[in-house]
């Protein structure tokens, strides 16, 4: 049988998560949901989270910290997190946009999971707390290498810098349904520029691996260079370094690995296709 | 397992059941409360055939706990409807031939009271951002953007 057991504190929540190898986080349900109503989980305790804590937005400043059940609606409906609005834009329509948290999209598996790609390309940390100690931060990109290992502990929020400047962030989802799909694929990067030349930059793909993942030869093809047609080129050409995309109902691999140069070289052109 | 006392507004009368705890709130509604316009579609959050208010805000019923509707306010396509008189989103369903099997139109509705109740004077691609989430096998989506469009120009359109 399924239990389900409301949560007052986060420490509270951690401490089930910690204690009971059959229970599973539920915040928005839509993910944990899914598989209660197929069937796939049967048993166990279902742990909801009702700390007001767990919702909050810290937006206003130069470090970004949002909880993990903070909701894509809750994003879009931020002035402060303009820049993230097409990230959260692309996850489902307006009822699932009102479930769907932050937290649950660092565990969606692909091609779901675009927000995280955003955040991946934003050098996020996530804020994990085992059991009733308090949280602790690390790298989203080493939080995604762990995550099928589970027993992280409970995710209580994200953190990042604000970028400098909301045109250097760019984000593109590509779906073949209109106006949206699932995911061929996805692509996030911060493109800061120090005296128009590219600095740190960051890009972040989602669909392109079991995790999302960052383009590190992309990143190395534009470091120091200005965002002209040769940079462009050469980025396109690095744009498969460390891919592994899969084939599913969505893409074959070999479609995803064919467009993912075409439209990696859209987005740095600021081509809106 | 002991059932779960849970209490909530339902389309503004104060109703009550007992559920078992990982019940969602589509079944609650349907087999617990006897409100047949959600209907159960893909359970997977895909089709938006299940779309209730929660507290104003579309939701989708298949995939929330009933447990997590404690003292929430629920609408539901049931209760659009002022007695005899039509909801002007549900006249303009008929007007413009927006229903063929009809087995979306009551999430259908309900998306797009949200969307209006937001945004009364939605463009053409707002509304079809606004039933994004919903999928129709029947009539095609030019009947049901036309309703909607013509509902958020009649009077009354934003009617709770």
């Amino acid at each position: 049988m399924l239990d389900v057991r409301s949560c007052a504190s986060l420490s509270e929540a951690s401490g089930i998560l910690l204690g009971d190898r059959h229970a599973r986080l539920v915040g928005g349900g839509t993910l944990v949901m899914r598989d209660v109503n197929e069937g796939r989980l049967t048993e166990g305790t279902l742990v909801r989270v009702v700390d007001p804590v767990f919702r909050q937005m810290n937006a206003g400043g130069p470090r970004i910290e949002l909880g993990a059940g903070v909701t894509m609606a809750m994003v879009l409906a931020s002035r402060e997190l303009a820049f993230l609005h097409p990230a959260a834009r692309g996850i489902g329509g307006p009822a699932i946009r009102t479930m769907a948290t932050i937290g649950g999209n660092l565990f969606a598996d692909t091609p779901y999971g675009d927000f995280t790609v955003a955040l991946l390309a934003l050098d996020a940390q996530i804020v994990v707390q085992a059991g009733y100690g308090s949280g602790r931060a690390m790298p989203l990109e080493e939080f995604l290498a762990a995550r099928e290992r589970g027993g992280q502990g409970l995710v209580t929020g994200v953190q990042f810098a604000r970028p400098q400047n909301a045109s250097e962030f760019h984000f593109r989802k590509v779906a073949r349904v209109k106006p949206k799909g699932i995911s061929v694929l996805s692509i996030a990067a911060h493109l800061p520029l120090s005296g128009g030349r590219v600095a740190q930059a960051r890009v972040a793909y989602g669909a392109m691996a079991p995790t999302p993942i960052r383009a590190r030869g992309v990143e190395r093809a534009l470091e120091g260079k200005a965002l002209d047609a040769g940079a462009i080129q050469a980025a396109k050409q690095a744009a498969l370094e460390g891919c592994r995309p899969a084939t599913d109902a969505i893409a074959s691999e070999w479609y995803r690995r064919e467009v993912m140069p075409v439209h990696l070289g859209r987005l740095l052109a600021g081509d809106g296709r | 397992m002991a059932k779960i006392p849970v209490q909530f507004r339902l389309n503004g009368s104060d109703r009550a059941a007992f559920v078992d705890a990982p019940e969602t709130l589509l079944n609650t509604l349907r087999r617990g409360l006897g409100d047949f316009a959600p209907k159960y579609g893909c359970g997977q959050g895909t089709c938006g055939v299940c779309t209730v208010l929660v507290d104003g805000e579309p939701q989708l019923a298949c995939l929330t706990l009933s447990v997590a509707c404690e003292g929430r306010e629920i609408e539901t396509a049931s209760g659009m409807a002022d007695g005899p008189d039509l909801h002007p989103l549900q006249a303009a369903f008929m007007d413009h031939f927006a229903a063929q099997c009809g087995f979306c139109t009551p999430g259908m509705l309900t998306a797009a009271r949200a969307l209006l109740a937001k945004n009364p004077n939605p463009s053409r691609d707002e509304v079809v951002e606004g039933i994004s989430g919903n999928i129709c096998r029947c009539t095609g989506y030019e009947p049901i953007i036309a309703a909607i469009l013509a509902a958020a120009s009649a009077p009354g359109a934003r009617r709770a």
